[in-house]
């Protein structure tokens, strides 16, 4: 597009994310602080993964924007689009054909290749935010490995309702070293983190945050002993493919109490129905 | 320096600005010993524990430590990492006020079992098991394991604070006036636990108080500070009942029946 650089941000801003990018791949989990720009869309939307994608684009990579695992909600298609008309990078909703994914709350179904870049929208990159108010205090904590605080909270969960309580964004501990927060995705994506082949950068652009994962990196959910990591989703098959083995999304019908639980990646579902997996409202949807 | 001290210090100084809070001071601590620290307010009494402690610098002087293998360490010029590690398991501190090492927001028992989950305790039941075996040892009904600390009493808070504090087994304690602003007969019921407590655990004890009949109710050694310096140290019964520098026979006299 005429008036603007290739990805919209130009290539001095390029080059600081980069430096901060690879001082996070050096130190997996560790939060590195980068001058986040003013991007055009309001924060919370996106404005950290939309500058790292921007930094790590190539003119030959094709990008997957995902929000909640749909590939055709408002903000992955106004991102999609972005980068489309800024940087004239192919894009698809595919994720065995995405080289560069930037994603919202999911990881996909589908396993990631070596050659695959992640990118997470970050809202909150502390995971010690609610426990500790002070980021004074939350950098020493980090500095020093002190995260007995953090099992104190799962302590509390298991006093009070008998199981850790924690369905998405739930901490994780990255080469056994830096606590982490893995973005809100649910609790259910935690395990696909873990020895990941892909590479896996973590943008937050309010909080001016980068952390990144890097390939086959041991990632591991906190818990106890006697209470394992148990990842949460819904005891159903998806209702339009019959998947038993995705997350799942539960879709309000009618007024009537009348639910529909669906993949919540809406291409793992769209490649399952293509392969004929019908699910149980899939063959009445056919039919009507 | 004796072979078996526990903490030693020497020469310890300090000023804020013209106002010297440390002179000179030199101390000596045992295993299993309770060492009262007595004086009038601003005699740097609480100067010297956070100094003792690792928390503030002096300006002069140095303290050591020896760890359970039998090695010193140069409290002061231990790394960071190590001052932490050594606050969270060997050492314990016992502030006056209850709420400022409590979490006020976290049960009773996430408080007591804090320490444990810093230390690297991942089974839940056995850190629950820890917190109700404590919350009896300092006479609080296991039944309020799952209460926040915000609905307990002060005497219960304080109870609760020395229980958070000596889950992991410290050798060496630091307390800071713990009964103060409590009263009377709370202040008995806590002392009393304290020295039961002290004396079946072994545990190492630098007390500051103000009031000579918590130091001579408690303590094995006394030091007396004015302004900045140790005037007089040496046993309880022998500081109180006989003092030597005038500044302790003036302390002594002014508490009636101490």
């Amino acid at each position: 597009m005429m008036g603007y650089n290739f990805a919209y941000l130009d290539e001095q801003t390029k080059r600081m994310i980069r430096r901060a990018l690879l001082k996070a791949v050096a130190i997996p989990g560790h939060q590195v602080p980068f001058g986040s720009r003013e991007m055009p869309l309001p924060y919370g939307w996106g404005t950290g993964g939309i500058q790292v994608t921007a930094s790590v684009l190539g003119q030959q990579d094709v990008l997957k924007v995902i929000d909640q695992g749909a590939d055709d909600t408002t903000n992955a298609v106004s991102i999609r689009r972005f980068f489309a008309r800024t940087a004239g990078v192919r894009t698809t909703t595919h994720t065995a054909a995405a080289t560069v994914i930037q994603t919202r709350h999911r990881i996909p179904e589908t396993k990631l290749r070596d050659d695959q870049i992640i990118v997470y929208q970050v809202p909150q990159p502390e995971p010690l935010f609610r426990l500790e108010p002070s980021r004074v205090e939350t950098r020493r904590m980090h500095g020093l490995a002190d995260y007995g605080l953090m099992h104190v909270k799962l302590y509390e969960d298991i006093a009070r309702y008998g199981q850790i309580s924690i369905s998405y964004d739930y901490p994780v501990m990255v080469n056994g070293r830096y606590l982490m927060s893995p973005s809100p995705i649910p609790s259910f994506d935690n395990p696909k983190m873990d020895r990941m082949p892909a590479l896996q950068l973590f943008g937050a652009g309010r909080e001016k945050r980068i952390y990144a994962i890097p390939p086959w990196t041991e990632v591991r959910s906190l818990d106890f002993e006697d209470h394992p990591f148990r990842p949460i989703n819904a005891p159903h098959p998806c209702g339009l493919c019959g998947a038993t083995d995705s997350y799942l999304d539960e879709v309000v019908t009618d007024d009537h109490g009348g639910r529909l639980f669906v993949c919540s990646d809406t291409d793992h579902c769209a490649e399952r129905r293509a392969a004929g997996h019908v699910g149980t409202d899939g063959v009445k949807e056919a039919a009507e | 320096m004796s072979d078996a001290t526990l903490l030693s210090a020497r020469g310890l100084s300090l000023t804020f600005g013209a106002v010297p809070a440390l002179q000179s001071v030199d101390v000596d601590l045992w295993p299993g010993e309770l060492l009262a620290i007595v004086g009038e307010s601003g005699s740097g009494k609480t100067t010297l524990l956070n100094v003792l402690s690792g928390r503030r610098a002096p300006d002069d002087g140095a303290v050591w430590y020896r760890d359970p293998a039998g090695r010193l360490h140069d409290v002061h010029a231990m790394p960071a990492p190590a001052l932490r590690t050594l606050h969270r398991s060997d050492w314990g501190f016992v502030h006056q006020d209850p709420r400022q090492n409590l979490r006020m927001s976290v049960s009773a028992g996430g408080n007591v079992g804090e320490r444990l989950m810093a230390q690297g305790a991942r089974h839940y039941g056995s850190i629950r098991a820890a917190a109700l075996e404590w919350l009896e040892q300092v006479e609080i009904d296991p039944g309020r394991i799952d209460d926040l600390p915000r609905t307990f009493s002060g005497g219960m808070l304080q109870r609760l604070q020395i229980a958070r504090t000596l889950v992991t087994h410290p050798r060496l304690v630091f307390m800071d006036e713990p009964t103060g602003g409590l009263d009377v007969s709370v202040q008995a019921r806590l002392l009393d636990l304290i020295r039961s407590l002290v004396a079946r655990l072994n545990i190492a004890v630098v007390l500051v108080t103000h009031d000579i009949a918590v130091a001579r109710l408690l303590a094995h050694r006394i030091a007396v500070m004015q302004r900045g310096r140790v005037v007089e140290t040496g046993l309880t019964d022998q500081v109180l009942d006989d003092p030597q520098h005038p500044y302790t026979q003036l302390l002594v006299s002014s508490v009636l029946n101490a």
